[in-house]
């Protein structure tokens, strides 16, 4: 049989899905720029895309980039940033010792614990964020329970404009996605490298230190990329528990433009520019993932 | 010996239960008998059916619940064939172009939902005008997002059956399709329910693209309907609809977990997580 034979059935079945991806993932992101470097109808007001490179016209990209430099959209920016790099660090508080905890120590009660830390996954988002909201009412369990210990003298306000509810429901969100990636990294590591390390001298936490914690360091990057990624782009999490303009993000700007009004030139744009900041971290999320599957193979 | 490690313990399960209370308190109050979403006053499923404005007598909720059933059915059907074909073909097709597919299949896994979503909203509404907002759309982005777990999941076990079997069919006489059929398609057959019952999941669990693939309140989802009608005057009755919800996809997940348990044993939660 000639090789083209060969390959043509596999060419094929690949045919159609990546047909799909290119017409429903690739196009769409064309579409993304067409409108960003559109223009406006002079008749209509309202934004028209421009399909053709050579005639993309600039200016509501400059202007998103110029406001996001030292305009308005310049403190949305940092905040998001600000509120990602917390959730991270309070997802890596919390998320290293429970998968520590649950690859080295978990014994009998491995497959249950995991079992309950996944669960998480089943429920979804939204209701997770619906749960909270119930507790969360200023007559609602939390502060009722704040209340009786004594630790605050009178309700705390949490669903108004408040950063650290915005950033405890981030973390409360996502930190399965942190934890789980970090597990079956910490999972892999050769249990006789330990050995070793106790047999030359380490105490147990001078091993930690010089070998897991390295050995990990991969399984932490993909962890927090992971994490932070859907993180940047949550705007539901923000309006639900929160609602205030004091604590936008980047995502509710993107909403607002492309959903709220006839400004979706501006939205387009956003969407072009968080992408480009966020490259580096879905390149290195490709990048892992590709390597992931390889080991596994 | 190595010590009991009781701070990582209690902080273990401390994690646990902080993670799961707060929606078992929801899922309870879903049976609550009377208006209230933060006092318990008795047990009743009047919230589920029966009562005036329970899910079953509701026509927004019962709507809501129809189209996530209907729009996870769908794509279902669609991404499963689609995946699995793609990866067997991906698995199998060396060669410059299948590399730059393989690339392509994986962006959508990392792509921040919102970026998506505002793409397949901005193509919808500027150049594939044929298709209207709405379930058309949301089927097409569904399936966008979902074909790549297919791929994955498949891929992964056709890695582990290997040629062997296939290449002793050829040698037995079976034509290149048959081989396909007759060895590698039994073979996978778990891999594809589990790929499938996943996507299920994830479509009935998807807040982001439904949203902005919703023109009005005809298409509202689950999700849609959960997070919208929460800022006013939520009853119970949103808990009993998102408990129906969690109950779906939980159910589709565990039937995934049992098929692939089956065959790969308690592996198969861990190889789950990876998703």
């Amino acid at each position: 049989m000639t090789r083209r034979g060969r390959t043509g059935l596999w060419a094929a079945l690949a045919a159609p899905g990546t047909l799909w991806i290119v017409a429903l993932f690739a196009v769409p992101f064309y579409a993304v720029a067409a409108v960003a470097f559109g223009y406006t109808d002079p008749v209509f007001n309202s934004p028209v895309p421009e399909w053709d490179p050579r005639y993309w016209d600039f200016t509501a990209f400059n202007e998103i980039v110029r406001r996001s430099v030292s305009g308005d959209l310049r403190p949305v920016f940092l905040r998001t940033l600000l509120y990602v790099l917390l959730a991270l660090a309070v997802c890596m508080l919390v998320g290293y010792p429970v998968a520590y905890y649950l690859a080295r120590h978990a014994g009998r009660r491995r497959g249950l614990l995991l079992a309950l830390i996944l669960t998480p996954w089943w429920v979804n988002y939204i209701t997770r964020m619906l749960a909270w909201l119930n507790l969360l009412q200023d007559d609602g369990y939390v502060n009722d329970l704040l209340l009786l210990t004594r630790l605050v003298d009178e309700p705390v306000r949490w669903l108004s404009g408040n950063p650290v509810t915005v950033v405890l429901a981030l973390v409360y969100g996502y930190i399965p996605f942190f934890i789980v990636p970090l597990f079956s990294s910490l999972d892999r590591i050769d249990e006789r490298l330990l050995e070793a390390a106790r047999d030359l001298g380490c105490s147990g936490r001078t091993a930690f230190w010089h070998v897991t914690l390295p050995l990990s360091r991969s399984g932490l990057m993909t962890a927090g990329a992971v994490t932070a990624l859907p993180m940047f782009g949550d705007y539901y999490t923000n309006t639900l528990v929160s609602g205030s303009p004091t604590t936008t993000m980047v995502a509710n700007q993107i909403e607002f433009y492309l959903l709220g009004g006839n400004r979706k030139e501006l939205g387009a744009s956003l969407v072009l520019l968080m992408s480009a900041l966020l490259m580096v971290l879905m390149a290195y999320y490709l990048v892992a993932s590709r390597r992931a599957e390889e080991v596994a193979a | 010996m190595r010590r009991r490690p009781i701070f990582l313990a209690t902080l273990t399960w401390a994690y646990v239960i902080w993670s799961l209370v707060p929606v078992l308190v929801a899922i309870q109050f879903s049976f609550n008998d009377g208006k209230s979403r933060s006092a318990w006053q008795g047990f009743s499923t009047q919230w589920y059916f029966g009562g005036s404005g329970s899910v079953a007598e509701d026509p927004s909720l019962r709507l809501a619940l129809v189209n996530s059933l209907i729009l996870a059915v769908l794509t279902t059907l669609v991404a499963t064939p689609l995946g699995v074909a793609m990866a067997l073909g991906l698995a199998r097709w060396k060669g410059r172009t299948s590399r730059v597919a393989n690339g392509l299949m994986l962006l959508p896994l990392a792509t921040p939902e919102i970026v998506m979503g505002s793409a397949l909203y901005l193509v919808f509404t500027n150049l594939y005008l044929f298709v209207p907002l709405g379930l058309p759309a949301q089927v097409l982005g569904h399936v966008t997002f979902s074909v790549s777990y297919v791929v994955v999941i498949v891929r992964s076990r056709l890695a582990s059956i290997g040629q062997d079997y296939e290449d002793a069919a050829r040698d037995l006489g079976c034509s290149r399709l048959q081989a396909l059929r007759l060895i590698l398609l039994p073979l996978l057959a778990p891999a594809v329910f589990a790929g499938a019952m996943i996507v299920f999941a994830s479509s009935m669990d998807d807040f982001v693209i439904s949203a902005f693939l919703s023109p009005d309140a005809s298409s509202a989802t689950v999700p849609i309907k959960l997070y919208t009608a929460v800022r006013n005057a939520p009853t119970p009755a949103l808990n009993a609809l998102a408990t129906l919800l969690v109950a779906g996809s939980a159910l589709a997940l565990i039937l995934a977990w049992l098929v692939l348990r089956r065959r790969t044993g308690t592996k198969a939660l861990e190889e789950m997580a990876s998703f």
